[in-house]
């Protein structure tokens, strides 16, 4: 279990060529042990009902005229217990890449923490940064190695590079999709019909914030599995910022606040001498 | 090195109904685990009851394991599975202090700790691991993982079987703004070191009372500048 291949000494430069030379340089994918048993998938599934990873999620990203806006909810949740209100499921691949988390909360973190990884060997290899579709394809040929064992992410690559803003939807599938509009969990039907009904190609980016703000709060208003923090973050030609977080709570009685009840004048007390 | 856990089925007839395994390779031992970060302290607790089905094995058995100065990993779940995480842990401690000619800071040990819980993805580590410690800049911090390595800092969390009564105790108690939130807010607890023990004791003596896996005993760590020093206190033994 334990890789003592580190302590091979670094002098002799031709062991350290032969002996998985691009393991220490990290360009190879890890290496999974796996359980010798008859049913791998009948395990895989006892398993994961057993461990309850962490799922559940809204997340979505569009293309607009001015870059590209992504934005999540913060919930995590463990079967039916909320493990977490406060997940970073935006997560910051490089200054002009971001990925989404959707799915499994571990291999969205594994993997995309491997995807940042790899994208700096390339700009490193190649002297000059990875593009959008380039960074998408390395982490879909990744899973699609993985097919068939039960990975679960439903992730967006989404960033800006030389030909302008990027968006892909990678999934464990193995799948890669190019698009200008995705939504990916559980609460992403509800995400679509807000954001879908609100959508401008030509709107200003505060609009935009504000149509990918309100597309999460009302997905985690319907959706169980959906809540805590709707994160918005704005990809343009000088790098990501992010825009704006907000409690869902407070925003659904900043949209729906609650009118003053009339109430009627209360009686004194008397006081009796 | 792999031996076989599960007898091979050949299957000469067709499939009827879904046999149960004769033999799990896992087990759970119950237990709850604690942490609170601090401005500078951080709180680790966890109990030290093992118990097997509807039997306690011991009670007196520590979850909790320091790994480098600054961490302190406190794990409830399978027990040989943690014995085995941890002493995986030291190892690879041992070769960064080799190397670096330093300890790991406890940052650092959070993401070593979610990279090995990630490698046995296919064949997890059947643990709830919480990890506490002192930061860089001396603050205290806690990173909650599931079995499978997802990891996050937060001000405080529990795990383990006792998690879903102490957690929410935690939260009327200790829920600051969130992280995420923009403008950014702290999210250590204003608590003193000395509140945050007499509420972790308060928690466990309440899930003693309702978790039949949380009792016998409750042990708090507490690390600060000054060094890291133990208490124990007694719990309900039924």
């Amino acid at each position: 279990m334990l890789d003592l291949r580190v302590l091979e000494p670094c002098s002799l430069q031709s062991s350290l060529a032969a002996c998985a030379d691009s393991q220490v340089l990290g360009t190879a994918p890890p290496t999974f042990k796996l359980p010798a048993v008859a049913d791998l998938d009948g395990f895989q599934k006892a398993a994961v009902q057993m461990v309850k990873p962490a799922k559940g999620t809204t997340t979505l990203a569009f293309v607009f005229k001015h870059g590209v806006i992504v934005a999540a909810d913060s919930r995590a949740s463990m079967g039916n217990y909320i493990s977490s209100q406060t997940v970073k499921k935006i997560l910051e691949i490089n200054r002009y890449l971001l990925g989404t988390m959707a799915g499994g909360a571990a291999d969205c973190q594994f993997w995309q923490r491997n995807l940042g990884t790899r994208c700096r060997l390339h700009e490193l290899a190649n002297k000059r940064r990875i593009s959008v579709a380039g960074a998408s394809k390395l982490l879909a040929n990744t899973l699609y190695s993985y097919r068939g064992m039960g990975l679960s992410m439903g992730t967006m690559i989404a960033g800006w590079d030389e030909s302008g803003p990027g968006l892909y939807y990678v999934d464990s599938e193995g799948g890669r999709v190019e698009g200008k509009r995705f939504s990916v969990g559980s609460g992403s039907t509800y995400a679509y019909g807000v954001l879908d009904t609100g959508f401008r190609f030509d709107m200003t980016v505060d609009e935009a914030v504000e149509l990918a703000r309100r597309a999460i709060y009302h997905a985690t208003f319907r959706d169980g599995a959906s809540g805590g923090v709707a994160s918005v973050y704005y990809v343009g030609p000088q790098g990501f910022k992010k825009m704006s977080g907000d409690d869902v709570g407070e925003l659904h009685y900043k949209y729906y606040p609650v009118p003053e009840a009339t109430v009627e004048a209360e009686m004194e007390d008397v006081t009796t001498s | 090195m792999s031996m076989v856990f599960a007898p091979c089925l050949t299957e000469t007839t067709a499939p009827t109904t879904h046999a149960q395994p004769a033999w799990s390779p896992y087990d759970n031992n119950g237990g709850t685990c604690v942490a609170i970060a601090g401005e500078d302290y951080c709180v680790i607790a966890a109990d030290t009851r093992m118990s097997t089905g509807f039997s306690i094995l011991i009670r007196n058995y520590s979850k909790i394991h320091q790994i480098t100065e600054k961490s302190v990993l406190a794990s409830s779940g399978f027990q040989a599975d943690i014995r085995a995480l941890q002493k995986n842990l030291d190892a690879r401690h041992q070769i960064y202090q080799h190397q670096h000619n330093k300890q790991m800071s406890c940052p650092a040990m959070a993401q070593l700790l979610s990279n090995t819980l990630y490698y046995k993805r296919f064949f997890p580590y059947y643990a709830f691991n919480v990890l506490g410690g002192l930061d860089n800049e001396g603050r205290g911090c806690v990173y909650s993982y599931d079995a499978v390595g997802s990891y996050e800092r937060s001000g405080y969390s529990s795990q383990g079987t006792g998690m879903q009564l102490i957690m929410p105790v935690l939260d009327n108690q200790l829920k600051s703004a969130s992280p995420l939130v923009l403008p950014l807010q702290k999210s250590t607890t204003p608590l003193s070191e000395f509140e945050a023990v007499d509420l972790v004791k308060d928690t466990f003596a309440s899930a003693a009372e309702r978790d039949i896996y949380t009792g016998d005993a409750v042990e708090i760590v507490i690390i600060n500048r000054e060094g890291v020093r133990r208490e124990l206190m007694d719990l309900k033994r039924d």
